[in-house]
Parts: C-alpha cells; sequence; structure tokens
C-alpha cells in the first residue's frame, strides 16, 4: 500500500508548552489508522495542524498528502487535498434538514436560488453510502447521535474526502450504533477512503483499525500493526507505565439499605401520558457500588436526575433513605437529604467554567462555607485545597480557572463539588467519559474510597467494562423499564447487553 | 473523605504581590484611562481639572453610577433591565407629586418612593423568573408602561419646586468637618479591612503579604480618599448624591463578593444548568437580582429629581442605556457571569468624563452622542481581544 499521508517533524509550540515536539505520523492509503494517546498526549493539536486549523507557519515541520508536501492556510485549504475532520461535539446545524445540513456552504445554486431538488437526490445518494435510511427533509435535531454522526460522515464524503479524520466518533454512541458505524468504516476502507481514528476506547480501537500510533506527552511513542498490540500494552504505551489493572476493584461491604426506590414512574415533560421511567424498583446499600446499565435512551439519566429533583416531568412513586420516606420536589430538598450527582456532561451540568476551582469545589454546598449569608473566603479556599489535595487534581491554587484544566481534572472537581457536601448517596452519570486511561484510574480509586468511607454510590454507565469492573450489583434498563438485575459475580457482557435490549431475565 | 492523600503539598494562594494586585489588574487599566481622559481635557480646557468641576462631575454621574450598580447584578445573571430610565422618571415623579401636590413629609416620600420601586421590581422580576418571559421583553413593556403611567400621573407637567430637606438629597454638600471625619472613617475602615483579612488568612495558615506591602497599599488607598476630600472640600464639601453612590457602591461589592447570593447570581450567569444542579433557586434569585435592581433605580429617581428640583415627564430617558453602557464599559460581559460593581463605577465615571469635559470645551452635544458610542465599541474591543490573548497563551 502506499503512503496517503505524511507528516514529519511536526513541533507545535503554545506560549510556555511544547504540545507537539517532533512528531512523525504516517498512514498509508485505505488504511484505519488509530491515533492513541492520553488526553493532552497532542492528538487533537496534531489533527489540527493537519486540518488547517493551525495555518502553515504556525508550527514547523512538514505534510506530505500523497507524497507531495502542502500548505493549508485554513480549513478550506485542507478540505480541498481532501482532508475531512468530524469532531468529537458535532458541527451539525439540528434547526436545518439533513439535506441542508449536507450542503451547508456549498449548496446547489441555480442563478442563486437553492436548488432543493438536487440537492435531496444528491443527499440520498450519500445517505446511502453510509447506510442511513433517512429521508432527507427530516430535521437533523430530531435524528438520533448516532445518525447525525453518520450524517456528517456522508457530509465529509459528500465533499470528496479521502482522508477521514474522526475524533472520539463514539463518546456518545450505544453498542449498536458503534456495530453500524464500524461497519460503514470497514466499507468505506473498501472504497479506499483513508481513516484516522482518535478513541480512548481501546476495544473498539483494536477491532477496527489496521495500525495505531500512539503519542505521548506530544511525542511518538511508536506506530504497530494491531497484530502486535493488545489493550495492556496500548495502555502501558500511552501512559508510559504497565496498569496492573483497569478497574482498581475493592469488595463490598454491603451494610444497611441507603436508597429504597419502589415503584418509581417519571413522566415524559414533552410527551404527556408517554412515561420515560415505568414503575422501577431497587435498593441501594452502604458500601457497595450500584450499577445501572442500559442503551442510551433507556432512561438512566432521567432517572437519576429525578431522583435528585433535577428532572422537569412528574414522577410517582416511594424513595426512602435510611428507611425514612422523603419527598425531593428540587435540588436543594434532594442535597438536604444528602444525594450529590455528578452529572453526565460536565462542562454543560456540572461546572461554571468560568469560576476557580473553590468556588466551583463549594457551590453546592456554599452555606457551609458562610455565616449568615456571607462568605468565608479563608475557610472557602481551605475547602478549595482539601479537594485539590484528596483528589489530586492538577490545578495550582484553589484561584485556578476550571476551564483551563483538562477534561479529568475538571471531572475531579465536580466529584470534589459532591464530596464537599458529604453525601450519603451519590449518583455518577458516566464519571469516565471523555477522560484519558490515567486519570479514569484516579477516579476509580476516589469512588473505592467514597464506597469505603460508607457512601452508597450509583454508577450509571455506558461502558460495559466499567459496569463489570467496578460495580457490585448491576440493573439494567431498556425503555425505561427494569429488566434485570444481578450481583456482579453473575454478570456478563452478553447477560448485560440481552437485558439492554429488553430481553427480560428471570 | 480521607484518602491516602498527604502527598501532594498543600499549595496555597499564587505570590502574594500578584495576589495583592489581582484585585483586578482590570481595574487599574479603567483607572489608567480615566488619568488619560483627565488629562487630555486638562490639557484642552484649563477648567476641567478644577475642584468647582470636579465636584460637578461626581454630582453628574451620581444617578448612572447608582443604575450601574443595579445593572452589574442584573447583567451577571444573565437577565437585562431596560426599563430603569423610565422608572426613574416615574419614582422621581412620584416623589415630586406625593412632596408637591399631597404635602407628604420627605421621609415618607423617600420610604414611598424606595418601596415603590422594590415593588415594580417583584412584579417585573415575578413575570421573567416565573413566568419565564424573557427579561428583554418584560422590562421593554417596563420601560413603555413607566413612562406612561408616569405622564399619566403628572398630567404631563413638570412638577416642581420640592421642599427644601428633599431637594437637599440632590444638591447639599456635607460640611468640611464632616467631609474631613467621613474620609477618616474611610481610612480607618480601610486599615481595618486590611489588617483584619491579614489575620483571618493567617489563622488558616495561609501566606499573607508582608505587612509594609499591605500597610503600603492601604496608605495609598488613604492618600487617594483624603485626597479626594481634599479637593471636593475647597469646592463645596462631598455632594450628598456622591456619598450615596458609595456607600452603594461598598454595599453591592461586598454583596457581590462576599454573600451567598452574590456567588451564586455569578454562577446563575455563568452556567444556569450547573447552578440548577448544584441546588441553587435560581427563580428565586433572579427575582431578588430585579427587585434590587428597581430599587436602586428608584434611589436614583429620588436624587435626579432632588437634584433638578423639578419632575419632569422626560426624567432619566435613555439613562438604560448610559447604565448598560457604563457596566459593558467596565467589563461586564452581557453573556452573563463576569463583572464587577468597581467596573461599572468606573465605566459610568468614564461616561460621564468624556460628557463632562466635550460640554465644557463647548463641543455641540451631538458629538458627545458620537464620541460615547465610539468609546463603548472600543472598549468592549479591547475587551475582547486582550481575553482572546489569554485564551491562546
Amino acid at each position: 500500500m502506499t503512503v496517503a499521508l505524511e507528516m514529519r517533524g511536526i513541533t507545535k509550540v503554545f506560549p510556555g508548552v511544547v504540545a507537539l515536539d517532533n512528531v512523525n505520523f504516517t498512514v498509508r492509503r485505505g488504511e484505519i489508522h488509530a491515533l492513541c494517546g492520553e488526553n493532552g498526549a497532542g492528538k487533537s493539536t496534531l489533527m489540527k495542524v493537519l486540518s488547517g486549523v493551525y495555518p502553515v507557519g504556525t508550527y514547523k515541520g512538514q505534510i506530505l498528502i500523497d507524497g507531495v508536501e502542502r500548505h493549508f492556510h485554513d480549513i478550506r485549504d485542507a478540505e480541498a487535498a481532501g482532508i475531512a475532520i468530524i469532531y468529537q461535539e458535532l458541527a451539525l446545524a439540528r434547526n436545518l434538514s439533513v439535506a441542508e445540513n449536507l450542503f451547508l456552504g456549498h449548496e446547489l445554486k441555480r442563478f442563486g436560488i437553492v436548488n432543493k431538488e438536487r440537492m435531496h437526490k444528491e443527499s440520498e445518494r450519500w445517505l446511502r453510502e453510509v447506510g442511513l435510511n433517512v429521508d432527507p427533509r427530516e430535521l437533523v435535531g430530531n435524528l438520533g447521535i448516532g445518525k447525525q454522526q453518520l450524517v456528517e460522515i456522508a457530509k465529509a464524503l459528500s465533499k470528496n474526502a479521502k482522508i477521514l479524520i474522526l475524533d472520539e466518533p463514539t463518546a456518545a454512541l450505544t453498542e449498536q450504533e458503534v456495530g453500524i458505524l464500524m461497519g460503514i468504516l470497514r466499507e468505506l476502507k473498501q472504497r479506499g477512503v483513508t481513516c484516522i481514528y482518535i478513541s480512548h476506547k481501546l476495544n473498539e480501537v483494536l477491532s477496527i483499525a489496521d495500525t495505531i500510533t500512539v503519542l505521548r506527552d506530544g511525542q511518538t511513542v511508536g506506530t504497530y500493526p494491531v497484530s502486535e498490540v493488545d489493550e495492556g500494552k496500548i495502555i502501558s504505551l500511552m501512559v508510559g507505565r504497565e496498569l496492573k489493572e483497569r478497574f482498581p476493584r475493592i469488595e463490598a461491604t454491603p451494610g444497611e439499605v441507603m436508597l429504597r426506590v419502589r415503584g418509581y414512574t417519571v413522566m415524559s415533560p414533552d410527551q404527556p401520558g408517554k412515561a420515560v421511567i415505568r414503575d422501577v424498583s431497587f435498593e441501594v446499600r452502604k458500601g457497595e457500588i450500584f450499577g445501572i446499565g442500559g442503551l442510551m435512551g433507556a432512561g438512566r439519566t432521567e432517572l437519576v436526575m429525578s431522583l435528585f429533583g433535577a428532572y422537569p416531568g412528574e414522577s410517582r412513586g416511594e424513595v426512602e433513605i435510611e428507611g425514612k420516606p422523603v419527598r425531593i420536589r428540587s435540588v436543594g430538598d434532594a442535597i438536604r437529604a444528602g444525594m450529590g450527582l455528578v452529572s453526565e456532561d460536565r462542562k454543560k451540568y456540572g461546572l461554571v467554567l468560568g469560576m476557580n476551582v473553590k468556588s466551583n469545589v463549594s457551590m453546592a454546598s456554599l452555606r457551609d462555607f458562610a455565616w449568615r449569608g456571607v462568605i468565608d473566603h479563608n475557610r472557602e479556599t481551605a475547602g478549595g485545597l482539601q479537594a485539590i489535595n484528596t483528589l489530586r487534581i492538577k490545578a495550582n491554587s484553589p484561584e485556578t480557572i476550571v476551564g483551563t484544566l483538562s477534561g479529568g481534572n475538571q471531572q475531579k472537581v465536580v466529584i470534589g463539588k459532591w464530596l464537599t457536601t458529604r453525601p450519603k448517596i451519590l449518583f455518577l452519570d458516566e464519571p469516565t467519559r471523555g477522560i484519558d486511561v490515567g486519570a479514569k484510574y484516579e477516579i476509580y480509586n476516589i469512588i473505592n474510597q467514597l464506597v469505603r468511607d460508607g457512601v452508597a454510590v450509583v454508577i450509571v454507565s455506558s461502558e460495559m467494562p466499567e459496569l463489570l469492573g467496578m460495580c457490585h450489583r448491576i440493573m439494567v434498563l431498556a425503555e425505561g423499564r427494569k429488566t434485570a438485575e444481578f450481583p456482579a459475580s453473575e454478570a456478563t457482557q452478553e447477560r448485560i447487553m440481552k437485558a439492554a435490549t429488553g430481553g427480560m431475565e428471570a | 473523605m480521607n484518602t491516602e492523600s498527604q502527598t501532594a503539598p498543600a499549595r496555597t494562594e499564587t505570590g502574594t504581590l500578584a495576589r495583592l494586585f489581582r484585585f483586578d489588574a482590570r481595574a487599574y487599566s479603567m483607572i489608567g484611562a480615566v488619568v488619560l481622559i483627565w488629562a487630555f481635557f486638562s490639557l484642552m480646557h484649563e477648567r476641567f481639572l478644577t475642584p468647582t468641576n470636579l465636584s460637578n462631575l461626581f454630582l453628574q454621574m451620581s444617578v448612572t453610577s447608582i443604575l450601574a450598580i443595579g445593572m452589574v447584578l442584573v447583567i451577571v445573571a444573565g437577565q437585562i433591565d431596560l426599563s430603569v430610565g423610565s422608572l426613574v422618571g416615574l419614582t422621581g415623579g412620584i416623589a415630586a407629586v406625593l412632596n408637591v401636590w399631597y404635602d407628604w413629609d420627605p421621609v415618607s416620600v423617600v420610604l414611598v418612593t424606595i418601596a415603590l420601586g422594590s415593588l415594580i421590581g417583584l412584579v417585573q422580576g415575578w413575570i421573567v423568573a416565573y413566568l419565564a418571559v424573557p427579561a428583554f421583553i418584560v422590562t421593554l413593556g417596563g420601560m413603555l408602561m413607566f413612562r406612561g403611567i408616569l405622564l399619566g400621573t403628572t398630567k404631563s407637567v413638570t412638577v416642581a419646586p420640592l421642599d427644601p430637606s428633599l431637594k437637599a438629597i440632590g444638591q447639599e454638600y456635607l460640611p468640611e468637618f464632616l467631609g474631613w471625619i467621613v474620609g477618616a472613617i474611610g481610612v480607618i475602615g480601610t486599615a481595618a479591612v486590611v489588617l483584619w483579612s491579614r489575620w483571618r488568612r493567617k489563622r488558616y495558615g495561609f501566606k499573607v503579604a508582608p505587612l509594609p506591602m499591605s500597610l503600603l497599599h492601604t496608605a495609598l488607598i488613604g492618600v487617594f480618599i483624603l485626597g479626594a476630600v481634599w479637593v471636593l472640600n475647597s469646592y463645596k464639601g462631598i455632594p450628598i448624591p456622591f456619598i450615596i453612590v458609595i456607600v452603594l457602591a461598598l454595599l453591592f461589592t461586598f454583596i457581590a463578593r462576599n454573600t451567598v447570593f452574590g456567588r451564586q447570581i455569578y454562577a446563575i450567569g455563568g452556567n444556569p444548568e450547573a447552578a440548577r444542579l448544584s441546588g441553587i433557586p435560581i427563580r428565586r434569585r433572579i427575582l431578588m437580582v430585579f427587585v434590587l435592581c428597581n430599587t436602586l433605580a428608584a434611589i436614583a429617581g429620588i436624587v435626579l429629581t432632588a437634584r433638578v428640583n423639578a419632575a419632569t415627564m422626560s426624567a432619566g430617558t435613555m439613562y438604560e442605556l448610559d447604565a448598560i453602557a457604563a457596566c459593558v464599559i467596565g467589563g461586564t460581559s452581557l453573556m452573563g457571569g463576569t463583572g464587577t460593581v468597581t467596573g461599572a463605577i468606573l465605566g459610568a465615571l468614564i461616561m460621564v468624563s468624556l460628557d463632562n469635559g466635550m460640554s465644557i470645551m463647548n463641543m455641540e452635544s451631538f458629538w458627545q452622542y458620537i464620541v460615547k458610542g465610539a468609546i463603548l465599541i472600543l472598549a468592549v474591543y479591547m475587551d475582547i481581544s486582550s481575553r482572546r490573548r489569554k485564551k491562546t497563551a
């Protein structure tokens, strides 16, 4: 196979930081090439150099496409050279139709008027290419995340992309959607499209990629055929050390029941009469980790948000905390009752990015740092320092602005916020999404310490290995109903999957 | 929790010096802008930098400043209030009507007018927070309605003259010796706050600036305060409206920086979803922000009416825009989440200095609009570009 892309000696310096240090990266035509590395290893920077986000001249080194050196002054130059990047955060206009999105910026026109008919026809062709069966007139906002992803890919193909860069494409997809995406990528490969695949999910990388390049601290560690590596090897290359195990599992010491939920039903706020959670019952004990699994849209987030008083839909059913019935009508009620929720999307729901670490840490328990409504700044600083130290947050001081921290450290700040409320029950919704391996491990250790300290922990996760590796009991939801619950010892990926797709287990 | 965590060293604040002056590199750059503007006008006209004119300038900025103080909170919470200009007219008008037509005593007039402002804030805030009508619309409606109510109540005539003691709120000056006492209180208060917070920080084991540094800092502020008192005393003394501005500015700076309420306002403006999921009662806080803003508008209305010794139909027209401009020039982001009371006051000072300077130079008034508009855009551009630099750095 010939070389499609070669990046030679790429060095990119930001004030004070060398983000890329003489990186070499070679991709052969028609292969799926995975780019692995912890957050901050330089993957995104490298891809931004490649896609023209950082124009020529702002970095050192050469980019060769099909053996010819190219200079990209902006994204358009890169697109013209056949490079398309699909970002983690989808860049589609939700209020426009699929066809309008596909041709956004290069609409098919006749005398300056958009030719809708032709756009729809053309769209259908590209949608077929990615195996997506939707009406081009459908609004993108009405599609699931997985389908939106495919629209993005179709859009890239329609621009004649020869090198497709996918940045964490499966972060928000269900297992099923991941399967579809994998199939399409393999098909594209058959047709000679080259693919650069960035992902934290190593099992995906191993199943789809032909070649793997590992970056660490802005340097190339090496490029390997996928047959020569396994998960442990990649992780050790990424972090530069052997991780003994991915999940630092501890034994459960189940104590009294902290949270008991019986016959819990949550109504949809938008569609009257529709229940997003139906008649769910479960118990969480002190000193154990209770996992909630299921596919996206099964109602996991809705369940924990509703229990936490943060979901707009009506709820019915009994909730007891430490044996006492409670009625949670607001987040304030939930916090007073001893609950905490590390929510799914930390940037959207968890943090005020423009504020500093200590203000975020104290946010849910500010009254504890105040006397008669007046904040004691020193006590608050001490609280921020404590969070920084106990959670090993990499921040210069409690005054560091949270938006400048890495994803893993931001997540620790969110956790710190809830630890500061000294919760009895802590819900963690996708606690390690978009976080690099090393930070994940640290977060697992923090969770374990909480369990040892007697907190009842509930983890919602889309990653099955995480559920299996960390939780002591696992409940599975499918379409708002509880379809299974088993102790960790009896849980397997297959059983969880079966329950998640709706198969009831006895 | 008590993890095996003593490994990380207990880092405290960044350098003490940085901390001392971190108190807003931005505030200092604005003070720099004021100095530049003042230097320019004093070169252009010898009467600009005289005690008489400075006293006048502080008097002129009082109404905008009071409005801007309330507006900062509203904008920081991610809202807007377009009604404060009309509200100044309405409350000022009501105060005049009660005093002139119904012979109410000044104390009752002031109390009732302020209560009226609070009540209007309660209604507007309630519609915004609980009925979820966008603040822009609610206060735009309020702006029209309050002006209408003013015209209706005053039957479109100018209501004047006021009772002398009510008039004093806008026109009197502190006698010289009282001025010096206020100055002394300011200096002693500053010293007390500086020393007290040093002591508190020490008790927590945090680093503090070396004592001479703190004393120097205090001394600088002290010289500034006493200097201002001296200048104002060499005309007629400290204007009462200026005292009102200072008191409100201190109070609201304290609310913004040191209270749970204030912090929660910043959190709501910074990320409403995160604030909600942290248990902050967003609607109640937003309601309260409007109550405070409109209460301040009523105070501004009284000050304005007292200063001109009359209530006119057009009083306060476009003041909401001056207040918003002062906030924005002072670094408040219309996106919500950032902004300071000090900044807004400095913003008001910049705007009023331009007004004052240009009229002293006898420039035609159309220039004032043009220059103020240009300065507003320039200030925001500089702010945005400096933030962008910081981000890429």
